[in-house]
């Protein structure tokens, strides 16, 4: 199927509606396994113990992180550029996701370092840089919110959303300049461990598990998108009978 | 159940912290969904189109 | 005259009317730096320690602060829309309103931090460095503001909506300024490798904020 039919709304939640089902169970059957793997078959870290395990789900999260802004920066430029119709439904969609996953990385990161490091919250280099993410996402997240137009708020929305595209790797490294120029006295293992075999399969599957549930819950929220902006329509069409009528 | 170790607390944490923003995205999802279409049934229920009436002369 | 140098010169006049930012700003930065020590203490030992960090977040928001003002005012009386309707490319236009902002706004910010540098116990050579850092880094703050300001321009109720879309952008250019002004005064690190990123970072802004600024303005007032 090209690309172009994708745009068509209605042909989008055809293909949406029959392949939401098989996604979802792909996503149940990743989790399953995943977490199979991780509490019967992953080892314990032999410095860390078992809070290794929580790994497994903040590394995912932190890679979805940057994933879900790529890909609302690749449908920014669909709007911009191509005037793609599904294009900003795409990045609305995926933002508060994006943002979810952000805060699951940072709490599961705080949760993990309180063990390791003896406080919630360390200001290392990636924290901290994800914590600067997680306030962009709530801005581009505002930003959607503020215009009333969806279109016009898609152009906004997708400005910024390449501008933060653009300062994010500028972020990261102004973040691990500024974090080495800090770096405490103690040695502190703010990378956290070095991943052997036996902890990077379940991480994968947890890692695909994770993706599998991006898709889904986009294509998902796709899909209500699509249809709150036809009610919107709806509703204004109604609104402007009743005027003429 | 397995040996969590001394800090078994924070792995649970961390757990159940995952397991309730996953749940909460797909009951957002679902909810969302459900309330989209009430509103298309409600609207199309009391005759609105999408397309705009042609102009009568 | 051309009409980019009448715009400028326009902008400039507004600013230093009453009603304009420019004091405003200096005297924002002045109270912000004596909130401060009421915060942290009055031992002079740690406000010479952090004393670079005072100076540049209050910089920092002083020049945030009149950046809403910089187009939402043209866009209310219709002047934007003239700018837009102009021979003079947008990028252009927003550049000079960009720069008077940052003669107008900036520039007082960096005069005044001598004098603010006296109330944190900052020796002369700090104050110097802060001087310089700030000098090369508001022209990033000004240019990253402008996008923001483009961005929320036609908004009726922005808020603290600029605030919150441009604070994160500008995190680099925070720590790399103090960065350099606590390694001109200490420190085995050379002032001179922060300090140019800092520049290169007020360079790549001036020419990515006024090209997204424009983008900006164009989309969101169709």
């Amino acid at each position: 199927m090209a690309l172009i039919d994708l745009a068509n709304p209605t042909r989008f939640l055809g293909l949406t509606a029959r392949a939401l089902p098989w996604l979802a169970a792909a996503t149940a059957l990743a989790f399953a396994l995943g977490l199979y793997l991780v509490w019967f078959a992953a080892p314990d870290d032999y410095q860390q113990g078992a809070t290794v395990k929580i790994m497994f789900i903040h590394v995912p999260n932190a890679w979805l992180a940057m994933g879900v802004w790529t890909v609302m920066s690749i449908a920014s430029i669909g709007t911009l550029v191509w005037r793609h119709p599904l294009a900003d439904v795409a990045a609305k969609s995926a933002a508060p996701l994006g943002a979810a996953f952000t805060f699951l990385a940072l709490v599961t990161g705080s949760l993990w370092g309180r063990p390791m490091w003896g406080t919630y919250w360390v200001w290392d280099a990636r924290l901290t840089s994800v914590l600067v993410l997680f306030l962009m996402y709530l801005g581009v997240i505002a930003l959607w919110r503020t215009v009333d137009d969806p279109s016009r708020a898609g152009r906004a929305a997708a400005i910024l959303t390449l501008v933060g595209a653009v300062n994010l790797p500028i972020i990261k490294f102004s973040v691990d300049w500024w974090n080495t120029l800090h770096q405490p006295a103690s040695v502190l293992r703010a990378g956290g461990p070095a991943i052997h075999p036996a902890i990077l399969m379940p991480l994968l599957v947890m890692a695909i598990a994770f993706l599998l549930l991006f898709v889904t819950l986009h294509l998902a929220a796709m899909r209500n998108e699509i249809l709150r902006r036809r009610v919107r329509s709806m509703w204004l069409m109604q609104a402007h009978a009743a005027q003429s009528a | 159940m397995i040996d969590l170790g001394p800090h078994a607390a924070f792995i649970i944490a961390a757990y159940l912290m995952a397991a309730i923003v996953v749940l909460g995205l797909i009951a957002w999802v679902i909810a969302d969904h459900d309330a989209q279409r009430r509103l298309l049934a409600d609207l199309e229920a009391r005759g609105v189109t999408r397309r705009s009436k042609s102009e009568t002369a | 005259m051309t009409a980019l140098s009448a715009l400028l010169l326009r902008d400039t006049r507004l600013a230093v009317r009453v009603g304009g930012g420019a004091l405003m700003g200096v005297l924002f930065f002045l109270i912000v730096v004596t909130l401060v020590p009421f915060a942290v203490g009055p031992d002079l030992v740690q406000l010479r320690r952090i004393g670079p960090a005072i100076l540049w977040l209050g910089a920092l928001l002083a020049s945030l602060l009149t950046l809403d003002r910089l187009l939402a005012a043209d866009h209310e009386d219709g002047s934007l829309d003239l700018i837009l309707m102009g021979g003079t490319p947008l990028e252009l236009a927003v550049l000079a309103k960009a720069v008077a902002h940052w003669l107008t706004t900036c520039l007082p910010l960096v005069i005044a931090t001598p004098l603010l540098g006296l109330l944190l116990n900052l020796e002369p050579l700090a104050v110097a460095a802060v001087a310089l850092t700030l000098l090369a880094g508001t022209p990033a703050l000004t240019c990253i503001g402008l996008i923001g300001a483009a961005l929320s321009v036609a908004l009726r109720r922005g808020g603290l909506l600029l605030p919150v879309l441009v604070l994160p952008l500008t995190v680099p250019v925070l720590i790399f300024g103090v960065a350099a002004s606590n390694a001109a005064v200490a420190g085995p690190m050379s002032f001179g490798a922060p300090f140019l990123i800092l520049c290169a970072l007020s360079l790549g802004s001036l020419v990515l904020g006024p090209f997204a600024a424009a983008a900006a303005l164009r989309h969101g007032l169709e």
